[in-house]
């Protein structure tokens, strides 16, 4: 029987009644009293000199109250990057600037340039059109490998090249890698493109800053899944306002993905705006604007080569790619290919020699940073696409290979510097081929020859490193920032309880999940919880919400601090019945004395706890309220099998997915409808980027694919019911909750089994010279492919 | 600017607007009702549908004036009478149709406009009719569910 509440339960979602009913309250949705309003002048190209901004035709148009340019911001910091990579020789990286507004050159379409604000929206976007700016144009740097030449144009000309850096890793094993590549028995290459991805969250951004003359106090409303990161960044990197003068709240947020976690310049100018005018400020972002200023996702080049014995076991792996920075280095930018992707170049597999190279280049694009999966897929893709491609080289079933290679005792430590420490790959996939019918396979194939279709089936296993992360780790790493998580649960005199918590909900559904976890551990009814977050004023120092973090990293300060709240009212209970504290247990709600029939409940203990006339008060304080932060002392390792099936129609190579199965191991469950439902997510973004979605730039620079018009987001009819499994649990052996994460899994794992899928339709329509074709799989890409 | 009078969820309203208002902002910012979203500026998402006169309309592609006299309902006025959630409300709770709840109101626009017209749509016929109506969290799968469980019909899902 599944459990109707608690952990395990599918609770219906409390947040869905005030999304269901039109009464969300998002940042646009948040007015303040005279507040004006900013429109952004941005680039039009994509690489120029900067040589001046006129604005005084602007200035002097209607409702206008100021138009600010790069010369307002001399002084004031740039955008901050939290991570530094140190290269294969031991430099760190190179860091450009990062200016709020473009000061001296303009680096990418989108680039701003001036910001008008005025009484209102409309008067601000009138007056942008009035800015006229003379930019000298300059010839852009787009490709990776050209950037990279001597005599190519440089994005920033106080570096030395367009190099960010170049990685290796593990450095020291790229001898031993490179000998087992001389005896190899069999060598597969594979050569492929991740591209660009535009993260597209439905809600865009907005910011609404806003400054209190009396009490010298800013504040910012912001679309953020990491509202204290924003507070910590924008405060001491950019504007110089100490943490405990600038609150920061990112209420209810639309969606993420990633892509709203960095630190942007809109955010920093709001409240930079707000003050110089002593008014709110706000600026609610178009989606064209976004897809020229949200930071992209992906846009990798990779050459994979894979080093197997005669019997298809894995000897080696040496990777190379180029990773695109985009032209300043968002966030957490120069992390994403390096320790997201290296370190997950294992796989599944017991692989004993890899050695990863990445070059991080510079081009005059947008900054691409974190997006859903963030680096894992990328890792996964190309080591399940190569995989796949040596097994068909080798004569060996796609299955077998993977089974040849498993991991299959834990811990196990990577030769790429993580250590997995726990898991079942065999169940997994296992479990993959009962739901996704794969014996039934050869059936549907001949029914689809008979229809004059092709059909293939793709599978695919993947690994992700989530729960990010352990402090003491990424430090050594180069993260700029600790990684842990914080709650605080304060339980009321009449015992209900608030659980404030530095991770964010941006969809996830931490609201009713958080609470199952907390009512369970008491034994109380889910709706005796509340849980509080996105606001720094009332939540404790977070790191918010990505990586698969939330319930492995803030569930465990919840858990950490729930557990101080209980030990503590046991202390009371044992003073009310007169007992030994180690003698109190605590079952549904109520306090019992173990062997006897003493027993008070959980209000009457917290009642005490605020009226303390019959207290222990020179053993503990009155009041019930703790805080806890959790810092991991590991990854989590969520990992999985995946199957899609498509038909191709020969004629026009268009693919459709006929079916998508997913076997994940999460580990424990606390609620398997929002876990469903964020595997359902991930699969969509897999299935967009595999199929139709790609930031795609011109010769020039221009964002070709700059609208829902050019840009193919997956709508309801590209995509099939998906079957999902969890039941293969393993959980994870160090947080106290036992869980994995699952919010990116299905991003991670979905795009190789598409590819998979179409290359296997294809050779068995006899195409057996196509043994890879570049995401996304558009109509034209498979059709011009059957075509030689 | 213009007067412009229509009735939103069944109460007639009025308002001062500029011809170049979109209903949507008239809606958000003149009446305060700030269930109906913006999420492109090319009419495509459909997170600002509501309906005009019955018709699923998206909020962003007509002017405010051109509501003039019209019955005008959004996500606000979508709960039964007693405030509780209505069949297709419901429904996108019990089967965990949104999860950041941004496309939501549009969503449950299309939904009724689609159950008023089809009120038995196969999952072939739903897919088809939100093809305006873009979600990036949930991935349909339960978008879909919740339509076809909210008319009534039985939905046999093999995750499940």
């Amino acid at each position: 029987m599944p459990k109707d509440h608690g952990i395990g339960a599918s609770s219906k979602r409390r947040e869905d009644v005030r999304f269901l009913t039109g009464r969300g309250r998002y940042t646009d949705d948040i007015n303040l009293h005279g507040q004006a309003y900013a429109w952004f002048v941005r680039s039009p190209v994509a690489h120029g000199r900067l040589n001046k901004v006129e604005t005084e035709a602007a200035a002097g148009m209607p409702g206008v109250l100021r138009v600010f340019t790069g010369a307002d911001f001399e002084g004031v910091g740039g955008l901050p990057c939290g991570w530094q990579v140190t290269d294969r020789f031991g430099e760190v990286m190179q860091e450009p600037g990062h200016p709020v507004l473009a000061q001296g050159k303009v680096r990418h379409v989108g680039d701003p340039i001036a910001v008008v604000v005025a009484e209102t929206e409309a008067q601000a976007r009138d007056a942008a059109e009035a800015v006229v700016f003379d930019i000298e144009e300059l010839e852009p740097v787009l490709d990776m490998k050209a950037a990279l030449e001597s005599a190519a144009p440089k994005v920033h000309d106080d570096l030395e090249s367009n190099l960010c850096y170049d990685w290796g890793f593990v450095e020291e094993n790229r001898e031993a890698v490179n000998a087992a590549f001389d005896k190899a028995a069999h060598v597969t290459t594979l050569e492929l493109v991740n591209q660009r991805l535009v993260p597209n969250a439905m809600e865009p951004r907005v910011a609404v800053g806003d400054y209190n003359t009396g009490t010298d106090d800013s504040t910012l409303y912001t679309t953020s899944q990491n509202p204290h990161v924003i507070r910590l960044l924008m405060g001491a990197f950019v504007l110089g306002i100490p943490e405990h003068k600038l609150r920061v709240v990112a209420p209810d947020v639309g969606g993420g993905f990633g892509s709203k976690i960095f630190h942007y310049a809109e955010e920093a100018f709001c409240t930079f705006a707000a003050k110089q005018l002593r008014r709110p400020v706000k600026w609610t972002c178009q989606r064209s604007e976004s897809f020229i200023t949200d930071a992209h996702g992906r846009d990798h080049v990779t050459k994979i080569e894979l080093a197997l014995d005669a019997e298809g076991h894995f000897q080696a792996i040496r990777t190379e790619t180029y990773a695109n920075m985009g032209a300043y280095l968002s966030t957490f930018a120069p992390s994403v290919p390096t320790w997201l992707h290296g370190t997950l170049m294992a796989g599944n597999y017991t692989t004993p020699l890899i050695y990863v190279n990445v070059k991080a280049v510079f081009t005059n694009t947008v900054p691409v940073d974190a997006y859903r999966g963030a680096g894992r897929p990328e890792a996964t893709f190309q080591l399940e696409r190569v995989i796949d491609k040596a097994a068909r080289e080798m004569g060996i079933d796609p299955v077998e290979i993977r089974r040849k290679n498993f991991v299959t005792e834990f811990p196990y430590a990577t030769p790429v510097a993580v250590e997995y420490d726990t898991g079942d790959y065999h169940a997994t996939l296992d479990k993959l081929l009962e739901i996704a019918d794969v014996a039934g396979f050869e059936a549907r194939l001949a029914e689809s020859k008979a229809r004059g279709k092709l059909r293939g089936l793709g599978l695919n296993c993947y690994i992700e490193a989530c729960g990010i992360a352990p402090s003491h780790l990424v430090g050594q790493l180069g993260a700029r920032a600790g990684l842990y998580e914080s709650a605080t649960v304060r339980v009321n005199a009449t015992g209900g309880l608030v659980v404030m918590t530095g991770s964010h909900s941006h969809g996830q559904g931490h609201e009713t999940t958080f609470a199952q976890v907390v009512a369970d551990m008491i034994g109380l009814d889910e709706n005796m919880v509340e849980i509080v977050h996105g606001d720094t004023a009332n939540t404790p120092m977070g790191m918010g919400t990505y990586g698969s973090r939330s319930l492995a990293v803030g569930g465990s300060a919840m858990v950490r601090a729930t557990e101080k709240i209980i030990a503590k009212a046991k202390k009371i209970a044992a003073h009310l019945m007169e007992a030994s504290p180690e003698d109190i247990e605590l079952k549904d709600g109520a306090f019992t004395v173990a062997g006897t029939d003493k027993s008070v409940a959980w209000g009457d203990v917290t009642l005490a706890a605020y009226v303390p006339h019959n207290y222990p008060l020179e053993e503990i304080e009155p009041g019930l309220e703790e805080t806890a932060f959790y810092d991991p002392n590991n990854f989590t390792f969520p990992a999985g099998a995946y199957a899609c099936e498509v038909e191709l129609d020969p004629d026009t190579g268009k693919v459709t997915i006929l079916s998508f199965a997913a076997a994940d191991d999460f580990g424990n469950i606390v609620n398997p409808m929002v876990v469903d439902g964020q595997v359902h997510g991930g699969l969509a973004q897999g299935i967009g980027q595999a199929l139709l979605e790609g930031a795609t730039y011109d010769e020039y620079g221009q964002l070709l694919s700059g609208s829902y018009m050019d840009y193919a987001m997956p709508r309801a009819d590209d995509v099939p019911f998906y079957t999902v499994d969890h039941s293969c649990q393993t959980p994870c052996t160090h947080n106290p909750l036992g869980v994995k994460g699952c919010g990116e899994a299905g991003a991670i794992g979905s795009p190789p089994a598409v590819v998979n899928a179409v290359v296997d339709a294809l050779q068995r329509a006899g195409h057996s010279d196509i043994t890879h074709i570049d995401m996304p799989l558009t109509p034209s890409r498979v059709w011009a492919a059957m075509q030689g | 600017m213009a007067k412009v009078s229509m009735s939103v969820n069944g109460k007639p309203v009025t308002g001062e607007v500029e011809g170049r208002t979109l209903l949507v902002q008239f809606l958000r910012e003149g009446l305060g009702l700030t269930g109906t979203h913006v999420g492109c500026d090319t009419s495509q998402c459909g997170a600002c549908v509501v309906h005009v006169d019955g018709r699923a309309v998206k909020a962003c592609a007509i002017f405010a004036a051109e509501a003039e006299g019209a019955e005008v309902t959004t996500i606000e006025g979508m709960a039964d009478a007693d405030g509780s959630l209505s069949t297709i409300q419901q429904a996108f709770q019990d089967h965990h149709g949104l999860q950041c709840g941004f496309c939501t109101p549009g969503m449950v626009m299309s939904a009724a406009a689609l159950l008023a017209e089809n009120p038995k749509p196969s999952e072939a016929e739903v897919r088809d009719y939100l093809e305006g109506n873009l979600c990036r969290c949930t991935g349909y799968h339960n978008i879909v569910k919740a339509i076809m469980a909210a008319s009534g019909q039985d939905v046999a899902i093999a995750a499940e």
